[in-house]
């Protein structure tokens, strides 16, 4: 059993228009020292795959079932303060836009004592500050003990999501969950931050959990990829075979769709085509077949049939697609690699 | 953060001299304007039925006979170092800081006002700090439990005091809690000084009563804030952490939504110092308030400007503080 | 009368809705009226039974006889106000309520005795130890104080101190300007003219000597048989002058009376206590039953009137009412309206008709406003019979000299809203060339809303017989200096009716009907002769009352002014104004005054 275990995960919303499948049966496993990036476009479910990791979703309205083991514990009907031991300190999380992520009234260093502080009730103010300004150094920001007692609104973006880092690390957690860690910054910036987490989790050996809509930054960190369309996994594996040999359309289209410096302007994106569907009314079949232009390919299969993960001769690379393995291997081959 | 308070405090200062300036002109310039001469100007601040040398005292006093700009010099001179007036079998001195003297009563006003302050400081910050105590809980309690009986109910009451005037509710008590049942009967002022458990036991019904009009106030902007600022990201990363619920809503929650209800309450709490009239008059307490409905009645002017220009002082003072305490509630603030 | 330019008004209480009297002044003539006693204050009280001085508690007891008297001593009676006095100082104030409650501090020259009914219009030597001895024509009176007289601090009290009281409040406008000024109008004047005992320290007035402690005369200028009842205002207490500085005098009242002042806080209130130097032998009225009395000011009229039934307070000070909503429940509930006094407050409400705006120039168009008005609606529209008594004269119920008739009457006083009313006052409206009526205005206070609601319901009758009534509304405040107190305002603006309403200083013919009906009193500011009325007749039958030295024949010139006034209709009367008053069970010795038309202050305790 992997670190953390996702099986069969639902999560739904009630809401006035109906019922949100926001994330539909999903499973995946995650190892310690590995890197795992969930990827998709906004509403496919990654970051309430998260949230409910984290165990944040705080609604009435929220219905979680399955199952989340981290190290073995469950997670889903566990009782809440049990799990709110565990967060922040066997497992943390890092937020998108560091700036309204960070409390404006407090200052930097009196956020991290806090998140440190909770789970050492014995730490004095003198011990939680000293841990504080060492995270700080570590992850990079010059003159620590000084820049503790500024503001959030006196740091950079890089320094603010640095700080966040600190603070999700200081005390050492199991598992870093990064949602959209470097979409609000600067392109330089992000480089650094994407370094700076490679860098930390070689360092403290965290299971890390990165959550984007950027093939870039998952090319950059990930080991294992898990593509989500419509809540559920459309394709994961390692990154290597899902970024040389992926498998479901909507991966290709993805793919498709990175900006590269090397292409004319013309053929540089290649959108996908449509809109991500409604979470209420999921399209029957293939959840992605209204968007797929193979989905023609098998007759009517993708229209009334949910497929299910299966293997595709790689190990560990699985994909829930109709299409048959040399179909996809000849459109891939023809038609996709050329664009990519 | 120095330079901020200085810049703020000079700017106070300068606008209470435009409120000075207005109140005077709204008092000495704008009848002029609308026609009435100097005599009938003067006979506004004398008796009735006023003898001609009354009037003519009256008018020498104040400097009808000269330019605008010489009285408006005396008022604001007479502030800072006293006036004499020429009025009656003895010269009257009004001492510093003398804010007019009554030509009906024959007394300065500042000491009078002052002699009520400390009821309506008393009402005031008694009311204040239930107010502030009951709205802040409810409103929070309310948002937290968005939609549960608890905050349907509260948020019913609470429209109600903040719809119903306070003339009406303070009847109402009264007449339930002093008369029907006497739990606290046969009302009166007693001062602080004297007889601190009857000071408060007198004053129980006048808090309430005003605490619960601000307390609807409160509780609907404290929910409306706490609602707001439960949903910003910083909360969530408070619960990333793990901070138990309790701290997250006080310490990052409340914290954040009480901003802004610091500002209200400042103005509010400067509003009520400049007299709390309505409740006064209801409870008949010898506030600053009563005293500006007395005066209103009695058409005494010099007493009236007084109390105006007190509110407006403070107003202003309110103002500047809740500026000043933004400085320490808000680091953005502090820094730009 | 050199000097002069006040006009004088009493002023019957703060209270909004209640009407303000006003009036000047007086008459020679005699003192007595003890044989008015049909028509009285108590003539309001309905089934009401033999006068007797003590009563039993029940509604307008208190208007026949004296409630709960007890000689009992001790406790603290409270008194409490909605507004503020316009003075405690005896010398500085001009509020019926505080001429009565005065009486507890100070002692004037005379008073009016404390009893209930007609007996409380009886003036009786206070101060002084007799009534005034009139010389020279009624020119000259001369009194004696009562010897061994002391202020509460212990110092003698002698008549130097009533000469300088009188000068204080009379000549000295810049420092007391609330109080009237009689005597500055008929006392003789220095040459050149006396300017008070503060700019002139001098000397005083040479027209009142004090040959010695116990003796003082006043000259005036003319003959007043009405003297001792100007000597009856508090005006008249002494005041010591090394402790008067002025306007600050109201913080240290020096007492004559059977109370001092133990504290005093402007617009806020007193407390009395006995006062160790006064002598019970010296004082046939006063007594000493409680042992302390507070004052308290700026309560609101709810608040009284609720502590008044709760038993927390003892007296309304303002004596002029209760408020409308506890008014209703009071009365509505038979155990609370036992403890009811309606009280004659002793003001008229009446319409003025001007005699110089057209088409009311005619006594005919008069008269049919006469004949016109629904006095029932007006008495409806303020508040019914328990706020007034319809009235057909220019005299109230309680004044010296009322005699009952009815010039104009209609069925049931419903005006143009009877059948023979409304005939009447077509016939009149014909003969003065109007027959389909005609336009005037109608003027009231603003700040009224009780005039205001008395005016609505004059309109409203009036259209009955086409005449169209618009209501100019004025603030109160320059009513009289301004608008319908300034003639050229009232020609110029066609003010054919106007709303007034009228109380006398003391409770004689002359001193209500002077002021409103003589020729010679009009004025073109401050006039109280709204109508302008300028009969010959009427002015040589005032003259002629007032050198008649004969009381009974000059108080039944009185009543032949009014009927003969009525015959030129300057004025219709509309309602005698009541005040219902609340009694606590626990006062005692109470009863009302027709003098000040509220219940008497000087012997009031607590069980």
């Amino acid at each position: 059993m992997s670190f953390l275990e996702v099986d069969d995960l639902h999560v739904t919303f009630s809401t006035e228009d109906g019922v949100v499948r926001a994330v539909d049966g999903l499973s995946f496993g995650l190892e310690q020292g590995r890197t795992l990036g969930i990827v998709g476009e906004s509403g496919s479910g990654k970051s309430v795959t998260s949230l409910a990791v984290m165990g944040l979703h705080r609604s009435a309205r929220v219905n979680i079932n399955g199952r989340i083991l981290l190290d073995g514990q469950e997670l889903v009907g566990a009782s809440p303060e049990a799990v709110r031991r565990l967060r922040g300190r066997r497992m943390a999380m890092i937020f998108q836009d560091p700036l309204t992520s960070l409390h404006p009234f407090y200052t930097v260093g009196r956020q991290i004592d806090e998140a440190y502080k909770v789970h050492h009730p014995k730490a004095g103010r003198h011990e939680a500050r000293t841990r504080t300004v060492e995270m700080l150094r570590r992850v990079g920001i010059p003159q620590p003990d000084r820049r503790a007692n500024d503001y959030p609104h006196q740091f950079s973006g890089g320094m603010r999501q640095r700080a966040m880092i600190a603070m999700a690390l200081v005390n050492d957690p199991d598992l870093l969950i990064a949602d959209e860690p470097t979409t609000a910054l600067d392109v330089t910036v992000q480089a650094q931050i994407l370094d700076l987490i490679r860098d930390l989790q070689q360092e403290f050996g965290s299971a890390v959990m990165i959550i984007t809509h950027d093939l870039g930054v998952v090319a950059e960190l990930a080991d294992d990829v898990l593509v989500m369309y419509a809540g559920k996994s459309a394709e994961t594996g390692p990154a290597e075979s899902v970024f040389n040999r992926p498998q479901h359309p909507y991966t290709w289209g993805l793919l498709s769709s990175v900006p590269r410096m090397d292409r004319e302007r013309q053929e540089r994106l290649v959108p996908i085509t449509g809109q991500p569907p409604s979470l209420i009314r999921v399209p029957e079949g293939c959840p992605f077949h209204p968007r797929c232009p193979y989905a023609k390919l098998n007759g009517t299969r993708s229209f009334d049939e949910v497929p299910k993960l299966r293997e595709t001769g790689e190990p560990g690379h699985l994909v829930a697609c109709h299409l048959e393995a040399e179909v996809r291997a000849r459109v891939f081959r023809e038609e996709v690699r050329p664009r990519l | 953060m120095g330079a901020y308070v200085i810049r703020r405090t000079l700017a106070a200062i300068l606008l209470l001299f435009v409120v000075s300036a207005i109140t005077f002109a709204i008092f000495f310039l704008v009848p002029r304007l609308a026609g009435e001469s100097s005599s009938q100007l003067a006979a506004q601040y004398v008796g009735r039925d006023p003898s001609p040398e009354a009037l003519a005292a009256v008018k020498k006093n104040l400097g009808f006979d000269q330019p605008l700009y010489t009285q408006y010099w005396q008022f604001i001179h007479g502030i800072f170092a006293g006036r004499t007036f020429h009025y009656g079998p003895d010269a009257s001195h009004c001492a510093v800081p003398c804010f007019g003297y009554s030509f009906k009563t024959h007394l300065p006003v500042w000491p009078q006002i002052t002699q009520r302050l400390p009821v309506t400081l008393s009402l005031a910050f008694g009311a204040a700090v239930i107010w502030v105590f009951t709205g802040v809980t409810i409103g929070v309690i309310s948002a937290l439990k968005r939609g549960s009986i608890f905050d349907r109910l509260s948020m019913g009451i609470a429209l109600a005091g903040v719809s119903l005037p306070i003339f009406f509710t303070a009847l109402v008590s009264l007449s339930l809690f002093s008369y029907k049942w006497a739990i606290f009967p046969n009302l009166h002022y007693v001062p602080l000084t004297q007889d601190p458990v009857a000071w408060a036991k007198n004053l129980v019904l006048p808090w309430v009563t005003l605490a619960f009009l601000y307390s609807a106030l409160y509780a609907r902007l404290t929910r409306a804030g706490m609602l707001e600022t439960m949903a910003e990201d910083y909360i969530r990363t408070a619960r990333a952490k793990g901070l138990n619920e309790r701290v997250v809503v006080v310490r990052h929650g409340l914290r954040a939504a009480l901003t802004p209800i610091v500002t209200i309450f400042g103005l509010d709490l400067g509003l009520l110092l400049g007299g709390a009239v309505l409740t006064e008059t209801a409870f008949s307490l010898p506030g600053v308030g009563q005293y500006a409905v007395q005066a209103i009645n009695e058409n005494d002017l010099p007493k009236i400007m007084a109390v105006t220009t007190l509110a407006a002082f403070f107003i202003v003072i309110a103002n500047l503080l809740v500026d000043i305490l933004y400085v320490v509630l808000d680091p953005r603030v502090r820094y730009s | 009368m050199p000097g002069s330019t006040k006009r004088v008004r009493r002023r019957t209480g703060g209270r909004r809705g209640k009407t303000a009297a006003i009036i000047a002044v007086a008459a020679t003539g005699a003192l007595v009226m003890t044989s008015c006693g049909s028509s009285g204050g108590s003539s309001t009280s309905s089934g009401a039974g033999p006068s007797g001085s003590s009563a039993k508690a029940e509604f307008n007891a208190g208007n026949k006889g004296i409630v709960n008297e007890s000689d009992h001593a001790g406790g603290t009676v409270t008194y409490q106000l909605s507004s503020t006095p316009d003075s405690m100082d005896p010398g500085n104030t001009y509020y019926a309520f505080m001429w009565d409650f005065s009486r507890l501090y100070t002692r004037a020259l005379t008073t009016f005795q404390p009893a209930p009914g007609q007996d409380g219009l009886k003036l009786v030597p206070d101060l002084a130890s007799g009534l005034g001895a009139p010389s020279d024509g009624g020119r000259t009176w001369t009194y004696h104080i009562r010897p061994d007289l002391k202020y509460s601090d212990g110092t003698p009290i002698t008549t130097a101190d009533v000469k300088y009281a009188v000068e204080r409040s009379n000549f000295a406008p810049e420092a007391l300007s609330n109080g009237p000024t009689y005597f500055h109008q008929y006392l003789q004047d220095n040459t050149p003219a006396y300017q008070g005992p503060y700019k002139d320290k001098t000397g005083g007035l040479n027209s009142i000597e004090t040959p010695d402690a116990t003796t003082i005369v006043f000259h005036l200028n003319q003959p007043f048989a009405d003297f001792d009842y100007l000597v009856s205002s508090p005006e008249t207490a002494p005041v010591p002058q090394a402790k008067d500085n002025g306007s600050d005098y109201v913080k240290n009242v020096v007492a004559s009376g059977s109370y001092m002042f133990a504290s005093y806080q402007d617009g806020v209130g007193a407390s009395l206590v006995k006062n160790p130097n006064w002598n019970p032998a010296s004082d046939p009225i006063r007594k000493q039953y409680p042992d302390r009395i507070n004052v308290q000011f700026n309560i609101a009229q709810t608040t009284v009137d609720n502590n008044l039934i709760a038993g927390n307070a003892t007296m309304d000070l303002a004596g002029a009412g209760m408020a409308a909503a506890t008014q209703a429940t009071v009365l509505g509930n038979p155990q609370q309206k036992a403890h009811v006094d309606d009280a004659v407050s002793g003001a008229l409400a009446y319409v003025a008709m001007s005699t110089n705006v057209a088409p009311l120039d005619n006594v005919h168009c008069r008269q049919a406003v006469e004949y016109a008005i629904d006095k029932q609606s007006v008495q409806t529209a303020t508040g019914g019979p328990i706020r007034g008594e319809i009235a057909s004269t220019i005299l109230p119920t309680s004044v010296s000299g009322y005699t009952p008739y009815n010039a104009y009457p209609t069925t049931d006083n419903k005006g143009a809203n009877s059948p023979d009313g409304l005939q009447k006052a077509k016939d009149q409206l014909a003969q003065c060339g109007h027959p389909d009526g005609f336009s005037t205005n109608l003027s009231a206070r603003s700040d009224r809303p009780n005039e205001v609601a008395i005016a609505q319901a004059v309109q409203a009758s009036l259209k009955q017989v086409g005449i169209n009534v618009n209501i100019q509304q004025y603030p109160s405040g320059k009513y009289f200096t301004d608008n319908a107190g300034a003639p050229a305002f009232v020609h110029a603006n066609d003010l054919g009716l106007m709303m007034m309403a009228w109380a006398p200083d003391w409770p004689t013919g002359y001193g209500f009907l002077e002021q409103i009906l003589d020729g010679n009193a009009i004025k073109a500011s401050g006039n109280s002769n709204l109508s302008e009325l300028n009969d010959p007749n009427v002015n040589q039958m005032l003259a002629a009352a007032i050198s008649n030295t004969d009381n009974a024949a000059r108080t039944a010139a009185w009543g032949d002014i009014d009927k003969a006034a009525m015959q030129q209709a300057p004025l219709v009367p509309l309602l005698y104004r009541l005040d219902p008053l609340y009694r606590p069970d626990a006062a005692t010795n109470v009863f009302v005054t027709p003098a000040y038309g509220m219940y008497d202050y000087l012997l009031v305790g607590t069980k």
